[in-house]
């Protein structure tokens, strides 16, 4: 296991460093650039300010530039929030995205579990067709809208949570349930085909005529074999709620990292966008990594090391 | 004998979106403590169903619209689910048909085999495990203490079935129901597995009701035979009275197509003309009249009561009835009631 986790986060760099190839070259494709006021700079100014940067030198020496800076860890400076260093700048604004965005995971994929579970084990009936009715709103309603929804109802007309304001957890709880219906449904859907099928099969059966009750064959045996492929939903469900979340996060006027990269891409700030692209992609790595980790878990037929093959 | 089992008149129903199917239409039997009955039939006549009715383990759409299932006088239909938990696994537990299946691919063999006797008994952890794994080293797992944490991907198919067998028998149930348990299996570990539930039943002394739609197995096993067509028992008896006096056009028909050894090689082999039944519209009258070359008028209008043949060996077929015409059952019969005669029975 040690040795697949190491061997993985080899990977992990070698990932990152293609991606930070790739985008290095594509974000020089760009037109534009970083100084929106250079109109009003002369010839030499911009020259000193270029050279100052770096940006006279060619691509290919701006790049190796840029990967030396990243291997001791700078990713340089903003041209556009104050040049602060870009390092800095994540970090301050990485608290509230993490926070909305782990709150929308963690509450969506506990109660798409239930939703969809419930709605197996009672197929076909009225509570089946309620949270089929349920997930397919939480998949189908964009985030953005069910944003404005519940500030409309929530914070404006009945005033329990702020309408768009960023100091303690109330204020992070309509952007966060706004960013749960994806999750939610998504995970309900999944969780509900699976544990019918599951429900179905063979050793369901066998663990009903063992006498379990029906809430300890639901509880020990069908949940834990519904969760497989529910499992690997969960990287990508990662990827949408944290790309979604730039949007709720503008809505609700959260100084997170979501507005910070749309900001640094209409500005060409060239620093703040490697610096964001790496960081998301090492966030994803580590989320698939962990989603396999936790497939082994709960899946001994593809457990690594000595739980495989005999 | 003590009956321990007694199923009277059982119907099942299933609603489909074409209307009801009547799966089960009266079927009557009783299992004595220590025996082996031996249920066949072919695929769809409703075996499995008449079974999984005992410990009422049916589909969410079946309905067991008639009938008593009285195990030691008591109707196990009246229970509730929660009471029928009681009974399940421990006094009257299950074998299933495909072991590649039936066990919970997410859970150690160890604590599957243990979890009956959690549920049943008021036992620790360690004391089921330990159970378990002499149970497991009974039913012939090699060196069980290594493979306790083993999951069910780790076994070969004939190991699988043998540990859905421990699961059956861990609790020490009175009654074992095998559903086909040797379907799944290649030839020679079902003679294994067969050997093996006939030695347990010895050292545990259980009843088995045994499905199959296998006669070889069938002779191998079994103490009494029922053959059931179409949701009906159609003939019942001995071993010896099912292989070598049959009496009903459909036993004749289903030990006829069975090669023997005095097969000719070249021969083809017999078969059934024609298909079951749909239980949409159950016939009015023998269910097996369509397929059956003796049928006479009455089977298509009237339902054949069971005709005494004798002691404990009864059939369902017009062909007993006193004022019925003789006829001649095929060859293969007859040479099977010349073998009954030489066994000192009286065929008909």
């Amino acid at each position: 296991m040690a040795k697949y986790i190491l061997k993985r986060i080899l990977y992990l760099f070698l990932t990152l460093f293609i991606i930070a190839s790739i985008t290095f070259f594509l974000m020089k494709l760009l037109p534009g650039t970083p100084f929106s006021n250079q109109n009003r700079m002369s010839a030499d100014q911009l020259k000193i300010v270029k050279a100052q940067y770096g940006l006279d030198q060619s691509v290919g020496v701006q790049y190796v530039r840029y990967m030396v800076g990243l291997l001791h860890g700078n990713l340089g400076t903003s041209f556009q929030f104050n040049n602060e260093p870009v390092t800095a700048l994540i970090g301050q604004r990485l608290a509230p995205s993490m926070q909305i965005g782990a709150q929308a995971m963690i509450l969506g994929t506990i109660f798409g579990i239930l939703l969809g579970a419930v709605a197996a084990i009672r197929k076909n009936s009225w509570v089946d067709t309620l949270a089929t009715f349920i997930s397919i709103l939480g998949l189908s309603i964009p985030s953005f809208v069910l944003a404005v929804l519940l500030q409309f109802y929530l914070a404006y007309k009945w005033k329990i949570y702020p309408v768009a304001l960023w100091d303690n957890f109330q204020s992070s709880v309509l952007p966060t349930l706004a960013l749960t219906a994806l999750p939610l449904g998504t995970v309900a859907r999944f969780m509900r085909t699976e544990m019918v099928d599951v429900m179905s099969s063979d050793y369901i059966e066998l663990a009903k005529s063992k006498g379990n009750s029906n809430w300890k064959v639901v509880s020990k045996h069908a949940l834990r074999n519904s969760l497989i492929p529910v499992v690997t939903i969960i990287g990508p469900m990662a990827v949408s709620v944290m790309t979604g979340s730039m949007v709720v996060e503008n809505i609700f006027s959260i100084p997170g990292i979501g507005e910070q990269f749309v900001k640094s891409i209409t500005t060409n700030d060239y620093p703040t966008i490697m610096g964001l692209t790496i960081f998301y992609s090492f966030l994803l790595i580590i989320v698939y990594l962990i989603v396999d980790i936790l497939y082994g878990l709960i899946d001994p037929r593809i457990r690594l090391g000595n739980g495989g093959k005999e | 004998m003590d009956k321990i089992l007694e199923v009277k008149d059982l119907h099942v129903d299933f609603d489909t979106y074409n209307g009801t199917v009547h799966a089960i239409r009266g079927v009557d039997f009783h299992l004595n403590a220590g025996e082996t009955l031996a249920i066949v039939g072919e695929s769809g006549s409703g075996k499995s169903i008449t079974v999984r009715s005992i410990l009422q383990l049916l589909a969410s759409n079946a309905t067991i619209s008639k009938g008593e299932v009285l195990y030691h006088g008591d109707d196990l239909l009246q229970k509730s689910d929660k009471e029928m938990d009681k009974i399940r696994g421990n006094k009257i537990s299950m074998i299933f048909q495909d072991p590649m299946t039936s066990l919970d691919p997410t859970m150690t063999i160890g604590k599957q085999v243990a979890e009956p006797l959690l549920i049943h008994n008021n036992v620790s952890k360690k004391d089921a495990l330990k159970r378990a794994e002499e149970v497991l080293r009974l039913v012939g797992i090699p060196n069980p203490a290594a493979r306790m944490n083993d999951y069910p991907h780790q076994f070969s198919g004939g190991q699988r079935q043998r540990i859905v067998i421990a699961i059956a028998i861990v609790d020490y149930p009175e009654i074992l129901i095998a559903d086909e348990p040797t379907t799944a299996l290649d030839v020679t570990v079902q003679a294994q597995i067969i050997d093996l539930l006939k030695e347990l039943q010895q050292k545990i002394g259980t009843s088995i009701i045994f499905i199959t739609h296998d006669l070889g197995v069938v002779a191998g096993i079994a103490d009494r035979v029922a053959v059931m067509y179409a949701g009906r028992f159609v003939e019942y008896g001995s071993v010896t009275d099912i292989f070598y006096n049959p009496q009903h056009p459909y036993t004749w028909g289903l030990l006829d197509s069975m090669p023997t050894l005095d097969t000719n090689e070249d021969a083809r082999l017999n078969s059934i003309p024609g298909t079951p039944p749909n239980l949409l519209n159950p016939p009015k009258g023998d269910a097996f009249a369509p397929r059956n070359e003796y049928a006479m008028e009455i089977d298509e209008e009237e339902q054949p009561p069971f005709f005494k043949v004798s002691k404990n060996h009864y059939a369902a077929t017009w062909l007993l009835h006193p004022d019925a015409p003789k006829v001649t059952p095929p060859e293969g019969i007859m040479k099977r009631f010349a073998k009954f005669e030489k066994l000192g029975g009286n065929a008909k």
